[in-house]
């Protein structure tokens, strides 16, 4: 019978590999609060040990298994697709799971829910303003035809048509765009750079025909003229979705630059 | 309390301009320099409307706003011209969807297309630009 | 008036008064600064008709846009009807008030009534 045995590794990888395996343990002070029962916000530190790949959803997660159990966390994936674990993490909105410890260089790490969104309890936040938003916004291709019959044909893209609105449908409604505008920092009423660039992802898109209906939504008081390209939307985030840009190539339709 | 409950930074995030980089120090800056802009529009339209008074009335005025702190004012004011003039036309092109980059397929490590290297050197160029305005606004009224 | 005009009318006035704001600073700087403000000097500026109107010119187009931004910024700090009503009436008599004071110099330099 053959047996395979796996090849003896060099010394240099033993020794990068004890390397990545050292414990440290860093302090990690997590915000707690609870808004509807009145609880002003207070912080929870933790010592948690942590390896060189160990996220700070992980962290969390082994507070909530070993030190814990009451911490409100919310998250699913563990991989930045479904959007549930943005947090703020030392002071900037992140996905938790898809940010490592090792990359924050710091032994104390503060995790606090994100801004601009109403808290439900500790680091768990409302979405409910962001949903409403993007639905405002018409997420969905509007054509009279769009109903299949047997005539129907399949609408064809090319590669060129694709690409000025994939990169806008990759938003996985994590929040961390609205956490990080500045407008949204104060106004209650805004659409947020989330809704937005979802209105442009649609407006992009040469199977739509509801471009005059989106344009009216956003030409409001508290819609597309709030956005002073700041930018801090795009650069938290974690998808590349790069809403800052969508809002721009959207507002060019109503001033005249794009048609 | 609802502003509590809604978890809003508020002013103190807004105008905090650290953490989101140059560009977030653009759009800070860019509003400084409006309202401040603004504050002197008023004060420069009250400091002439003097001349309606005679020439005694003018003079009195001179003197008033012509000392080492109103240069030191007017130096400010030209800085605050010159970069929000600047700042402002790099952001009204971007506005109109110019020099944001152009929407591609993201990749790894996601740099967003739109805070690109040429609106980072608008803004060092306004800041600079600003600089070499008040130098020379200085050297001219500080000088003789 | 939808947002997407009075946000053009902001980028119109902007790019006017950048225009003409160079030209009257350059017109300090054709002559020393401190000689530029001598009184005689400054009425001769008044009484010339196209610098006059380039004054006026400037006093609309810095009002409305320095009124309307303050605006913007009061819009995104607080939310309500009641207040944006105030707020957008507010700018709007703010802007009419210092165009009406600032004419009024120019008016009566121009016409040499002090």
């Amino acid at each position: 019978m053959a047996v395979v045995t796996a090849p003896k590794p060099s010394e240099e990888l033993i020794s990068i590999d004890k390397t990545l395996d050292q414990l440290n343990t860093i302090t990690l002070r997590i915000a707690r609060s609870n808004p509807a029962e009145g609880h002003e916000t207070t912080y929870s530190e933790f010592k948690v040990p942590v390896k060189k790949w160990t996220t700070v959803l992980e962290a969390i997660l082994y507070v909530k298994q070993n030190l814990d159990h009451a911490v409100a966390v919310r998250y699913s994936c563990r991989q930045a697709s479904c959007g549930s674990c943005g947090m703020k993490i030392n002071g900037k909105p992140s996905l938790a799971c898809y940010t490592k410890v090792s990359e924050l260089h710091s032994n104390v790490i503060t995790v606090e829910p994100m801004n601009n969104f109403p808290i439900i309890r500790d680091l768990a936040v409302d979405f409910k303003q962001l949903i409403s938003n993007h639905k405002k916004m018409k997420p969905f291709i509007i054509r009279e035809d769009s109903e299949v019959t047997p005539e129907s044909k399949e609408f064809i893209q090319t590669p060129q048509d694709v690409e000025k609105y994939l990169q806008f449908s990759y938003c996985i409604k994590c929040g961390l765009c609205n956490a990080a505008c500045p407008t949204m920092a104060t106004d209650t009423s805004f659409i947020g750079p989330q809704g937005l660039a979802q209105a442009y992802r649609y407006v992009a898109d040469n199977r739509d025909k509801g471009k005059e209906d989106r344009l009216k939504i956003v030409d409001d008081s508290h819609g597309i003229w709030r956005c002073h390209f700041a930018g801090s939307c795009s650069h938290v985030c974690p998808k590349g979705v790069d809403p800052a840009m969508a809002i721009q190539l959207l507002r060019g339709y109503l001033l005249g630059f794009q048609k | 309390m609802a502003e509590r409950l809604s978890n809003r930074e508020g002013i103190k995030g807004m105008a905090n301009p650290t953490r989101y980089g140059i560009e977030r120090v653009a759009y800070w800056l860019q509003r400084l320099t409006g309202l401040g802009l603004l504050a002197y529009l008023i004060g420069h339209i009250f400091e002439t409307s003097t001349i309606v008074h005679g020439k005694v009335a003018w003079d009195k005025m001179l003197e008033f706003t012509q000392t080492p702190q109103g240069h030191i004012i007017l130096t400010l004011v030209i800085g605050m011209c010159v970069f929000h003039t600047a700042n402002g036309i790099r952001v009204m092109l971007g506005h109109g969807g110019i020099g944001v980059g152009k929407p591609g397929q993201p990749e790894y490590p996601y740099k967003a297309a739109s805070l690109n290297y040429k609106q980072r050197l608008c803004i060092w160029v306004s800041i600079g630009l600003a600089a070499l305005a008040m130098m020379y606004g200085a050297s001219v009224l500080f000088g003789d | 008036m939808r947002e997407s005009i009075i946000m053009k009318i902001h980028y119109g006035t902007a790019l006017g008064a950048v225009v003409l704001v160079a030209v009257h600073i350059l017109m300090r700087m054709t002559q020393n600064f401190d000689q530029s403000l001598q009184y005689q000097n400054v009425i001769a500026n008044y009484h010339f008709l196209p610098y006059a109107l380039m004054l006026e010119a400037i006093l609309i187009l810095l009002s409305v846009h320095g009124f309307n931004g303050l605006r913007v910024i009061l819009l995104e700090l607080k939310q309500g009807s009641s207040y944006e009503k105030i707020v957008n009436y507010g700018s709007i008599a703010s802007m009419a008030i210092l165009i009406a004071y600032g004419s009024r110099t120019i008016l009566m330099a121009g016409m040499g009534i002090s």
